[in-house]
């Protein structure tokens, strides 16, 4: 069974977001990159069956050489390889296109991104990669479990989850639940070691299609000081939220 | 040509969110000099689909044969009646994600996610949208002829028409490349993604059977509940209530977070709400920072005293 995990690298949560060249673009200056948190489950359930099922883990991501040391942390937490498709991408159909045509030509039985990534937040590669390889997607994914080329699987939905069975192969956009935090796998001393020798091939995109463009972007306006409301007095707590807040 | 809207339904309800995204084509129909048609998919009644009109809606096809779960034929379908349209819109709820990337590439038409603002011109279409988990607002121009948009729940205000809906109703069938085994609900419970006011608690509330009172604020409130995520790992809440950067990020009206020291990760998932109060012990918990108004205090005297006086608010 060959399993391909879709990694993207996004800035640590405590980063500083900044922009540069009149705000349209997103500065990367003193910027340390993570793995996605979503895709770091997806990681850990990857190399979970690769030691159960004797799976063979290949990493891939879209992006430029500065992600590099990002991949190279997947390979030291278990994957065999790793792909980068040297190009920063565009807007998510670019992403998700250059992975597609990777895949058309490298067939994999599953393949397990994040339900969202947290710098853009658009949530839509695994989708579009789905449509685009016309194999099933299950979103927002916290359960697996493979029996042969079937899977269980559950997804959160509103208020709930829901149970599906489905065949390989198909994608997934992944989240907690399908490892729990306290199983996530970190990399120690002798995967760092392999992880030097492990391939990691660097590929020139195929074609730099994107359907949206970014054009600024501005921060948030800054909430004023917060107002302290003393314990013995909350009916001034609800006055202010129906008076001047009018959320109640 | 008109605009082609996504009316999700709940086991045949419609929801705010759902009202959202037509007022939301609504308005962009006037500058695009078209009409409103939507379309529902699953089981619903006729009476139900009739509220479509007074949303603003002109037309509605309604595809009962069709499961909800079938990202995939649903993608068809508004494929197949976007034949004239320039605009699809949905609201940007769970179902949606398993949608509007399909329906997108379909058409090879640009997809913008969690947008904020309207549409203001309709040569050049362009829209903020929340990125970077709420530290930034990214505006983002179609490239493309046609735009696939989903809405941010919660960020639109609902318009009441008067017009009457064209309701049609299609029995097409469409197999789907996933088996739904089950579902587990939790029904009648306040939707977390579209609630107006959300009550969360932390681990300062030091046991799962202290909920009571958090269940209480949030009923008197017409709340619904959330949670960081330490309670969700341990056990004493369903995962399904985890807000944060790796459970759910919401953006109500008013989040009250009780017992919540405020970590950057909780932040998160949550920093997009319009109004943030916080009740803590401590006074240095960072969520002070991040919020519009505090109460330093012990979550199990505050609390008790909230719920009175909300009470006593509504009752005036």
């Amino acid at each position: 069974m060959k399993i391909l995990v879709c990694i993207s690298s996004v800035p640590d949560t405590t980063s500083k977001i900044n922009f540069t060249e009149n705000n349209s673009k997103f500065d990367t200056n003193g910027i340390q990159y993570v793995i996605n948190p979503h895709d770091e489950f997806g990681l850990t359930k990857a190399v979970m069956l690769k030691e159960k099922l004797h799976a063979t883990v290949a990493v891939i991501t879209v992006g430029e050489s500065s992600v590099e040391s990002v991949m190279r942390k997947t390979l030291a937490i278990g994957a065999d390889n790793a792909i980068r498709i040297n190009l920063n991408p565009k807007d998510s159909y670019s992403t998700a296109k250059e992975i597609s045509n990777y895949v058309k030509d490298n067939p994999y039985d599953i393949i397990i991104a994040g339900k969202e990534s947290s710098d853009y937040n658009g949530g839509a590669v695994p989708c579009i990669i789905a449509e685009i390889l016309d194999i099933p997607f299950i979103n927002s994914c916290n359960g697996l479990s493979m029996d042969g080329d079937n899977a269980e699987l559950s997804r959160e939905i509103d208020g709930g989850t829901e149970k599906l069975k489905i065949k390989t192969p198909f994608i997934i956009g992944g989240q907690k639940g399908l490892v729990e935090e306290s199983e996530l796998r970190i990399p120690n001393m002798r995967g760092i070691m392999t992880a030097r020798t492990k391939p990691l091939e660097v590929i020139e995109p195929s074609e730099k299609t994107s359907l949206t463009e970014s054009v600024s972007f501005k921060k948030p306006t800054p909430k004023g000081e917060c107002k302290i409301i003393s314990k013995d007095s909350i009916s001034d707590l609800v006055n202010e939220l129906h008076d001047v807040a009018k959320v109640i | 040509m008109s605009i082609l809207v996504y009316a999700e339904n709940w086991d045949g309800k419609f929801r705010k969110s759902t009202f959202e995204a037509i007022s939301y084509a609504k308005k962009a129909s006037a500058i695009f000099q078209t009409n409103v048609k939507t379309i529902s998919i699953g089981l619903i009644d006729n009476t139900e689909l009739e509220r479509l009109g007074g949303g603003g809606a002109d037309k509605v096809i309604s595809y009962p044969n069709i499961n909800k779960s079938n990202g995939k034929a649903i993608a068809l379908i508004l494929e197949k009646e976007a034949e004239d349209c320039r605009l699809i819109i949905l609201s940007n709820t769970i179902n949606a994600k398993i949608i509007a990337p399909r329906v997108s590439t379909k058409l090879m038409a640009g997809l913008i996610t969690n947008v904020i603002s309207h549409i203001d011109n309709a040569e050049n279409i362009c829209v903020k949208r929340q990125a970077f988990s709420s530290k930034a607002i990214e505006t983002t121009k179609l490239k493309s002829n046609i735009g696939v948009l989903t809405i941010a729940p919660n960020a639109f205000e609902i318009n009441n028409h008067s017009g009457n809906c064209q309701i049609e109703i299609n029995e097409k069938e469409i197999d789907s490349d996933v088996i739904v085994l089950g579902k587990d609900v939790n029904k009648g419970k306040i939707s977390l993604s579209e609630a107006e006011i959300v009550v969360s608690a932390g681990r300062g509330l030091k046991a799962a059977e202290n909920w009571g009172m958090i269940e209480e604020l949030a009923d008197v409130l017409g709340a619904a509940t959330a949670c960081s995520k330490p309670v969700s790992d341990i056990g004493w809440r369903p995962h399904s209530e985890h807000v944060g950067q790796t459970g759910r990020a919401i953006a109500p009206n008013l989040y009250i977070a009780i017992g919540i020291s405020g970590a950057i990760q909780h932040l998160a998932g949550v920093n997009s709400s319009k109004i943030m109060v916080a009740i803590n012990t401590d006074p240095e918990a960072p969520f002070f920072k991040a919020a519009n108004y505090g109460i330093i205090g012990d979550a199990f005297e505050v609390v008790p005293k909230l719920i009175t006086e909300i009470n006593n608010f509504k009752n005036n």
